[in-house]
């Protein structure tokens, strides 16, 4: 079983996400870098993903759109550096909160077993801002769990 | 709407604890029940400032204080850390979810692979 630990302190800008895979380390970073793979498995659920643009290289630019028949959400950000395999450390801005831009470092950690570990630490400019990422992701899982009883209601 | 209180409870509780002299009280009250007096002792701040964080607290939800006695402890409400707790929770949840995507986007990797 491949638990996800996340850490984030009440007051602090931080947040912390580790999660192992089972997969080598090259094949977790391509999973990661692709832009034809990222849209498969990045976003929340029953959102599409649109791709404008991921360059994962340093200096490089990727833009993404997460939406759904209720609206759009534009995410966009630059790779300041990505050693392949080992490292990514890009920022990340949600277009509806501009400029509060956030810092993302990634490092892949190999395993025994062909496993690998990832550790992600974001950093955000104001615990308030930290608190609204977090608390967003808390508004879809709600938006899912109502969705699911409206078709339980609906029987 | 529920989802709306539940954010602002939560908008409360978060900011009542963005401040290390109300973090310090809680840590203090998770041991137990203690007096205004009792908790301001440690702190090189003045009893009437301590009573403000108590009350921001109080406000957000955290803490209670009984109405009767005359010392009026506060005490630590477990169930509201509690759900600061399962906000993280909800969190992970949808963390979650893309990293199970993630596990089967490398899975059909593997097998393109052979």
């Amino acid at each position: 079983m491949n638990e996800t630990t996340i850490t984030a302190q009440p007051g602090t800008p931080f947040i912390e996400v580790v999660r192992e895979f089972d997969a080598p380390r090259e094949r977790v970073f391509r999973a990661w870098t692709d832009p034809d793979l990222v849209p498969q498995w990045l976003g929340p659920r029953g959102m599409t993903m649109k791709l404008f643009e991921y360059d994962a290289s340093p200096g490089g630019c990727y833009r993404y759109v997460h939406a759904d028949d209720r609206g759009e959400h534009g995410f966009h950000g630059v790779f300041h550096n990505v050693v392949p395999g080992e490292l990514i450390v890009q920022t990340f801005e949600y277009e509806g909160a501009p400029n509060q831009v956030s810092l993302e470092t990634m490092t892949f950690e190999d395993l025994s077993g062909d496993r690998t570990r990832v550790h992600g630490r974001t950093v955000y400019t104001t615990v308030e801002g930290r608190d609204a990422m977090v608390a967003s992701g808390m508004e879809h899982g709600l938006r899912d769990s109502m969705d699911r009883l409206d078709e339980v209601l609906a029987r | 709407m529920a989802v709306d209180e539940v954010e602002e409870r939560l908008d409360r509780a978060f900011t009542a604890l963005g401040d290390p002299v109300r973090r310090a009280l809680v840590a203090r009250l998770s041991r137990g029940d203690a007096t205004v007096n009792e908790l301001a002792e440690p702190f090189a701040i003045t009893k009437q400032a301590v009573s403000r964080h108590i009350h921001v607290l109080e406000t957000a939800g955290l803490i209670t204080r009984s109405r009767d006695a005359q010392r009026r402890p506060c005490h630590l409400d477990a169930a509201a850390l509690e759900e600061l707790t399962s906000w993280i929770d909800t969190y992970r949840l949808e963390v979650e979810r893309n990293y199970r995507r993630l596990d089967a986007v490398l899975e059909t990797m593997r097998e393109q692979e052979k």
